[in-house]
C-alpha cells in the first residue's frame, strides 16, 4: 500500500533537548527517529501508534515508529535530524537551500 | 551547616546566545569555577550553559590527542595540500571568529559559506530582490498592534520570544500587553504556536506563494473569484487583508516554512513585497526569525568583508557570489571541495545524508566547544572555548542588534579567534 | 626621520599657498625644521609636485549597520567591481558600497586618510565599530544620529535642558562616538505612525515637541560640552521642490549658534511643493554667507548609479514610491530610523539635472571656502572615488562649461549656473577637501601640515586634468609611512578611530535605567560599548 503523503521536517522541544545531551544520546535518537502522522491516515492505512513504518521518498528511506500528531489529512511530519536527512535530497534549485519541507512521500507499514 | 568557603557569584545581564532572540537578561550563578544555577533562560538556551563542559581538552588527529601545534600544522597542511578548500557554518562563534575565518578564505582561495544556506540564505535572495521594511524588536513591543507569524513556531525555537518580543510584553503604545495586539499565525499545521493565536490560516503545503499573491491583490482591490485559495477560505484571506491595513503597526515574522517550502525565495520575496506595499496605507515592517547563534552575525560580517551574505568564493582571488554554485550542500554533493573547515556548525547532523557523508571521503577540520557529529568524521578536531560562556565576543540579534558576550567562567580553552589566527599564519598558500 | 623635500606646498591652516617648503617628520608627526636631524632620514623628492595634507571627508556613508544592509542588498554593485587580494591586502568588492577593506584601500590611494562615518544610530553603534576595525590605513570617527531620540525629546518636553546634555554627553561616551548627528528632526519619528515633518513647528507625534526645539537644543547641547565639532544637520524636507525656505529658516532658527549642515545641495530647491523643482541654491548661498556660524558640504550629485542611504525613513520610503526601486527601512527602537534605495541620476533627467547644477552652484556661489565642503555625501548622490571629477568642475570653468552643454536645455535654460565662471585655486581646494573640514571638525592635528600635525601627507603630480592629478597621487603618507606610490596601494596598516567622551553628571543613570525599562529591549548594562572595540581609538578633548 503505497499512499503519497507530504512530508516536512522541522525542530521539536524534544529534538531540542536532545541536542544539548548530544546527538549520539539516546534522547536525541528517541526525539529524532519517528513520523507524526494524522490519526485519519493511519486508520486508513491501519498502523497503530507505535508501530515502524517505512517512510520512503526518492532520495531514500528510514524505518521509524509512528505518533499520532496534530497534522492534516496527507501530511507527514519528522523532526530534524539523522532520519530526517536520509529522506531529504540535495537539489537547491540553485539556491543553496535543500527540500526540507514539501517532499513526495510513501508510507508502508513494515 | 558549615560556612561556605568560596562565595557563590550572582552575574546579572548575561547574554544566552542559542538563536537569534540573543535574550541579555539571563542570571547565571557560579559556584568555585561552575555554572549552579541558570535563572530567565529558556529550555533551548539552558543547555547552551549547563551541557558545556568547559574543562579544556586536547585537539586530535586522527582521533589521538595532540599538542595545539601539532593539529595547527597538520589542518594547515590539509588547507595547503587543497585546491579547492570549504569553510563552513560560522553561526554558533562570535563575530571576532567569523572575521578570521573569512580573512582565511580569502588567503587560501576558498569557498566560504555559513548555515544561512539551509536557513534563510532564500531570505537574503528575497531582500536582495525586492528590499525588506525591517525595525528593531523594540518596535514590536513598544508599536505593534498586528503580529502575523507565517511558515515558523517561535514556541518551540524562539521560545522567550511572545514573552520578550512580540506578544505579551507591555510597551510604551502596548500598556495593555496582550490585549492590546492581534496575532495572526500562518501554517500548514497546529502548533503550539498557532495556539496562542487569535487567527490560524492553515495553509495548504506549498501554497505559501498563491496565498501570499492572493493578500496582495486584494489588498489592491481586486475581487477573487475562488472561494479558497491554497486551503484558506478567501473571506478570511479579506478579513486578514483589512486588519493589515488598518492596523498602526503591524509587524510579520518569516521562518522555514517559506525558505525551505517549494518556492523558497520566492515566498519571501511574495510576503516582503506585500509589507512593502502595506506601508501605503500602515506601518508595515517584517523581522525574519534567525536561528542558529550568531548566524545574523555570520551575515553580516561575510557581507562587510566580501559583499556577499552567504556562498562566497574567493577561487579566484577576489570575492564571487554564487548561490547554488558555492552554497555547501550544492558543493558537497558535487563532490567539489577537497578539504572542509567546519567552525561552529554541525553539518553532519543537519544535512541531507548524500552532503554530509562527503564529509566523511574529504580531510575535515572542525573547530567546536561541542563533541558534534562532525567532529566525530573529522581529521583534526579542536575542542575550542565557548563564546558567551568562557570567553568573550560578539553576536548579533536576528533584528541586527549586536550584544556584548561577556564569559562567566574563567578562560581555559583556546579560542576560535586564537586557533584561526595560527591557522591563518601557519598556511603557506597565498603568502 | 622622512623628509619630503622641495614640493610646492599648500598648507591653507598655515597660511602656506604654493610655497618651496622641506616637510620633516619623525615618529609618525609632522616636526619643525629645526628639530631635524637629516642623517640617516628617507628622502622623498618632491621637486616639481603638488604637497597637501592627507585628505579630510567629514560626511561619507563608508561603515555600520545600514550601510551593511546597502551592501547585502545590492549584490548587483558589486560584481563588476571587484579588487583581488594581494600579499598585503585583503580582497573586496563594491562601487556605491564598498566593502570595509577596500574603502579603506580606494580612499587612500585617491590621497584621503581621515573619513567621517556620517550617521551611526546609537543602539548599533558597535557594528560600527566593528567594521571601523576592519576598515584599515584611515583615521575615521561616527557621527551618533540624536534627532528622533526619545530621552533627549522627553527632556524639551519637560523643559530639562541640563538633563540633554548629560544624557549627549553620556550617550557619546557609551557609544564611543565623535558629534552630534540630527537627521529629519521629529520627521523620523512621525514615520513611525507613517507622517513626516514640513515646518519646523510641527509637532512630532506623541511628545509635542518641534523640530526647531530639538535643533536649538542640541546646538545649545553641544556648545555646553564643548565638543570638537559642531551638531551636524541633515535638514527637513530633504529631497522637495521649494525646500530651500525651510533650509534657510532652519539656519535662521540657530540664531548664532554654531553647526554644519550636510549635503545641502538636496535641500536647497526652488520652486513649488509637487512640482519638478529648482535650483534654489542663490537664496541658501546667501543665507550661509551672511551667517558665519554655519558650516556646509555640498553633496555634489555625480551622474552614474548611487544608493541613497540616510536615517531620513520617509524621505527612503519616498524615493522607494518615486522610482519603484526596491526599498530597505529600518526603524529602531527609540532613537532613529532609516533605508536605502537604489538609484541612478542621469544628465538627460530634468530632476537630476537641476541637482547637479544646485551642487555646483553652491560651491560657486558661497564665498568662503572655509565653510563649504566637497563631498557627494557618498553614497547618496555619487561614490567618492569621483571627488577627483568634482574638483576639476570646481576648478576648470571649460571643463564644467562643456559639462553643462552635455545638460538638457530645458534644466540649462535659465540656470545661474551658465554665468558663474569662478574656478578653485588648488589653495581653495586644499581648504574645502583637508584644511576646512579638518577645523570645522575640530581635529587640531588633521588638515595641515605644521609641527605637531599628524604625518599623513598627500604628494600630488600637477596635471592639467586635475581628475587625474587628484585621482592618482604619486605618494600618500599615512603616520609618516608611505602607503601608496603612483596610485598603488603599497602597504597596509590599520587606523585609528577618533571619539568624544565629555564628561557628566553620574546622576542621571537612575533616569537612564528607569527609560531603558520602558523603551529598549537590551539591558542598560550591555548598551554601551565597551574599550575593546577600539583597540586603537584616540580621544578628542572636549572644551
Amino acid at each position: 500500500m503505497n499512499e503519497q503523503f507530504t512530508l516536512i521536517t522541522g525542530r521539536t522541544p524534544e529534538q531540542g533537548q536532545g541536542l544539548h545531551e548530544g546527538k549520539d544520546s539516546e534522547a536525541y535518537r528517541r526525539a529524532t527517529a519517528l513520523v507524526e502522522m494524522n490519526p485519519e491516515d493511519m486508520a486508513h492505512l491501519g498502523i497503530e501508534e507505535g508501530q515502524v513504518v517505512r517512510v520512503r521518498t526518492v532520495t531514500g528511506q528510514v524505518e521509524v515508529p509512528v505518533c499520532a500528531g496534530t497534522l492534516p489529512p496527507g501530511l507527514l511530519f519528522i523532526p530534524m535530524g539523522p532520519a530526517a536527512n536520509v529522506l531529504i535530497g540535495t537539489e537547491t534549485e540553485s539556491t543553496g537551500m535543500p527540500p526540507f519541507k514539501g517532499l513526495a512521500a510513501e508510507v508502508e507499514p513494515t | 551547616m558549615s560556612p561556605r568557603m568560596s562565595a557563590i557569584r550572582v552575574i546579572e545581564n548575561v547574554v544566552c546566545s542559542f538563536c537569534g532572540c540573543l535574550c541579555d537578561d539571563i542570571v547565571v550563578e557560579v559556584d568555585d569555577g561552575r555554572i549552579t544555577r541558570v535563572r530567565k533562560v529558556c529550555a533551548n538556551g539552558r543547555g547552551l550553559f549547563t551541557h558545556y563542559d568547559p574543562a579544556p581538552r586536547r585537539p586530535t588527529v586522527d582521533g589521538r590527542e595532540v599538542a595545539w601545534e601539532e593539529a595547527v600544522a597538520e589542518a594547515a597542511q590539509i588547507l595547503d595540500r587543497a585546491d579547492s578548500p570549504l569553510i563552513y557554518g560560522l553561526s554558533s562563534t562570535a563575530t571576532e571568529a567569523q572575521r578570521k575565518a573569512v580573512a582565511l578564505a580569502d588567503k587560501l582561495g576558498a569557498m566560504i559559506d555559513t548555515t544561512s544556506s539551509v536557513c534563510h540564505g532564500p531570505t537574503s535572495l528575497a531582500m536582495q530582490a525586492v528590499g525588506e521594511p525591517t525595525c528593531t524588536l523594540g518596535e514590536v513591543r513598544n508599536r505593534a498592534d498586528l503580529l502575523l507569524f507565517w511558515g515558523c513556531n517561535p514556541a518551540v525555537s524562539h521560545i522567550r520570544h511572545f514573552a520578550r518580543y512580540s506578544v505579551t510584553p507591555k510597551g510604551t503604545l502596548t500598556p495593555k500587553g496582550r490585549r492590546d495586539r492581534t496575532v495572526v499565525v500562518v501554517d500548514v499545521r497546529p502548533t503550539a504556536s498557532t495556539r496562542a493565536a487569535d487567527l490560524f490560516l492553515q495553509v495548504q503545503p506549498g501554497a505559501d506563494f498563491e496565498v501570499l499573491a492572493t493578500l496582495r491583490a486584494l489588498l489592491q482591490g481586486a475581487e477573487i473569484e475562488a472561494e479558497t485559495v491554497g486551503g484558506v477560505p478567501t473571506a478570511q484571506l479579506q478579513d486578514l487583508v483589512e486588519r493589515m491595513r488598518t492596523c498602526r503597526f503591524g509587524v510579520a515574522f518569516m521562518g522555514m516554512g517559506l525558505t525551505q517550502s517549494r518556492g523558497r525565495d520566492l515566498n519571501v520575496s511574495e510576503l516582503f513585497t506585500l509589507v512593502a506595499e502595506l506601508n501605503q496605507y500602515a506601518r508595515f515592517c517584517v523581522i525574519p526569525m534567525r536561528g542558529h547563534g550568531n548566524v545574523a552575525g555570520a551575515d553580516q560580517v561575510l557581507t562587510w568583508q566580501s559583499g556577499y551574505p552567504f556562498a562566497v568564493s574567493f577561487a579566484r582571488g577576489y570575492p564571487r557570489y554564487g548561490p547554488g554554485e558555492f552554497s555547501t550542500v550544492d558543493v558537497l554533493a558535487r563532490g567539489e571541495a577537497d578539504a572542509a573547515l567546519i567552525l561552529a556548525s554541525d553539518p553532519v547532523a543537519h544535512f541531507p545524508s548524500a552532503a554530509a557523508r562527503q564529509l566523511e571521503h574529504i580531510p575535515t577540520i572542525v573547530l567546536d566547544p561541542m563533541p558534534t557529529l562532525t567532529a566525530q568524521v573529522a581529521r583534526v578536531v579542536f575542542p575550542t572555548a565557548c563564546y558567551g560562556v568562557d570567553a568573550a565576543g560578539t553576536a548579533y540579534r536576528m533584528d541586527g542588534v549586536p550584544i556584548r558576550l561577556r564569559p562567566v567562567l574563567p578562560p581555559a580553552r583556546p579560542t576560535d579567534v586564537d586557533v584561526l589566527e595560527r591557522i591563518i599564519e601557519a598556511v603557506t598558500v597565498g603568502n | 626621520m622622512l623628509g619630503i623635500l622641495n614640493g610646492q606646498v599648500y598648507d591653507p591652516l598655515n597660511g602656506v599657498d604654493g610655497e618651496k617648503r622641506d616637510i620633516w617628520i619623525r615618529d609618525g608627526r609632522i616636526v619643525a625644521p629645526e628639530e631635524v636631524e637629516c642623517k640617516g632620514a628617507e628622502i622623498v623628492d618632491a621637486t616639481g609636485l603638488v604637497v597637501m595634507p592627507g585628505g579630510v571627508d567629514i560626511h561619507s556613508h563608508v561603515v555600520g549597520a545600514k550601510v551593511n544592509a546597502g551592501r547585502k542588498f545590492r549584490p548587483e554593485d558589486h560584481r563588476d567591481h571587484a579588487r583581488a587580494r594581494t600579499s598585503f591586502s585583503r580582497s573586496g568588492s563594491g562601487y556605491t558600497v564598498p566593502t570595509t577593506h577596500l574603502t579603506g584601500y580606494l580612499y587612500t590611494e585617491m590621497g584621503y586618510t581621515t573619513v567621517m562615518e556620517a550617521a551611526t544610530a546609537p543602539l548599533v553603534a558597535r557594528h560600527t565599530h566593528e567594521e571601523l576595525e576592519d576598515t584599515p590605513i584611515l583615521d575615521m570617527g561616527a557621527f551618533i544620529t540624536m534627532g528622533n531620540n526619545h530621552f533627549i525629546m522627553n527632556c524639551i518636553r519637560d523643559g530639562q535642558p541640563g538633563k540633554a546634555r548629560d544624557y549627549v554627553a553620556w550617550l557619546l561616551g557609551a557609544t564611543k562616538g565623535y558629534a552630534i548627528k540630527i537627521v529629519n528632526p521629529g520627521g523620523v519619528e512621525n514615520w513611525k505612525w507613517g507622517r513626516n515633518v514640513g515646518e519646523l513647528d510641527d509637532e512630532v507625534i506623541g511628545f509635542g515637541v518641534t523640530p526647531r526645539q530639538i535643533i536649538t537644543t542640541l546646538a545649545w547641547v553641544n556648545d555646553a560640552l564643548g565638543l570638537p565639532h559642531v551638531p551636524h544637520i541633515h535638514g527637513i524636507n530633504l529631497g522637495q521642490s521649494g525646500n530651500a525656505r525651510t533650509t534657510v529658516e532652519t539656519i535662521e532658527a540657530l540664531e548664532g549658534r554654531r553647526a554644519h549642515f550636510c549635503h545641502l545641495q538636496f535641500l536647497s530647491y526652488g520652486g513649488e511643493p509637487g512640482k519638478l523643482p529648482r535650483s534654489g541654491a542663490a537664496g541658501v548661498a546667501r543665507a550661509v554667507n551672511e551667517h558665519p556660524n554655519v558650516t556646509v558640504d555640498v553633496g555634489q550629485v555625480v551622474f552614474g548609479e548611487a544608493t541613497t542611504m540616510t536615517s531620513d525613513g520617509p524621505l527612503q520610503y519616498r524615493l522607494h514610491q518615486l522610482t519603484g526601486h526596491k526599498w530597505l527601512n529600518d526603524d529602531v527602537e527609540g532613537e532613529t530610523g532609516g533605508g536605502v534605495v537604489p538609484v541612478l541620476y542621469k544628465r538627460q533627467n530634468l530632476f537630476n539635472a537641476m541637482q547637479w547644477i544646485t551642487g555646483l552652484e553652491l560651491f560657486l556661489l558661497v564665498d568662503d571656502p572655509w565653510r563649504v565642503f566637497l563631498t557627494t555625501d557618498h553614497p547618496n548622490a555619487g561614490p567618492f572615488v569621483h571627488y577627483p571629477h568634482v574638483i576639476q568642475l570646481l576648478m576648470d570653468r571649460d571643463y564644467r562649461a562643456e559639462a553643462l552643454e552635455g545638460i538638457p536645455p530645458r534644466a540649462r535654460k535659465g540656470a545661474l549656473l551658465a554665468e558663474l565662471d569662478r574656478e578653485y585655486s588648488l589653495y581653495e581646494i586644499a581648504i574645502i577637501t583637508r584644511a576646512g573640514t579638518a577645523r570645522a571638525l575640530g581635529l587640531k592635528n588633521k588638515g595641515h601640515l605644521g609641527a605637531g600635525a599628524d604625518a599623513d601627507v598627500t604628494i600630488y603630480t600637477p596635471l592639467d586634468d586635475r581628475e587625474e592629478m587628484f585621482a592618482r597621487p604619486r605618494y600618500v603618507l599615512k603616520d609618516g609611512e608611505i602607503v601608496v606610490h603612483d596610485g598603488q596601494l603599497v602597504r597596509e596598516r590599520p587606523g585609528r578611530t577618533l571619539y568624544v567622551a565629555p564628561p557628566y553628571d553620574p546622576g542621571i543613570e537612575a533616569d537612564l535605567r528607569a527609560h531603558f525599562e520602558a523603551c529598549y529591549t537590551i539591558s542598560f548594562d550591555n548598551y554601551p560599548v565597551a574599550a575593546e572595540y577600539l583597540p586603537r581609538g584616540e580621544m578628542i578633548p572636549c572644551g
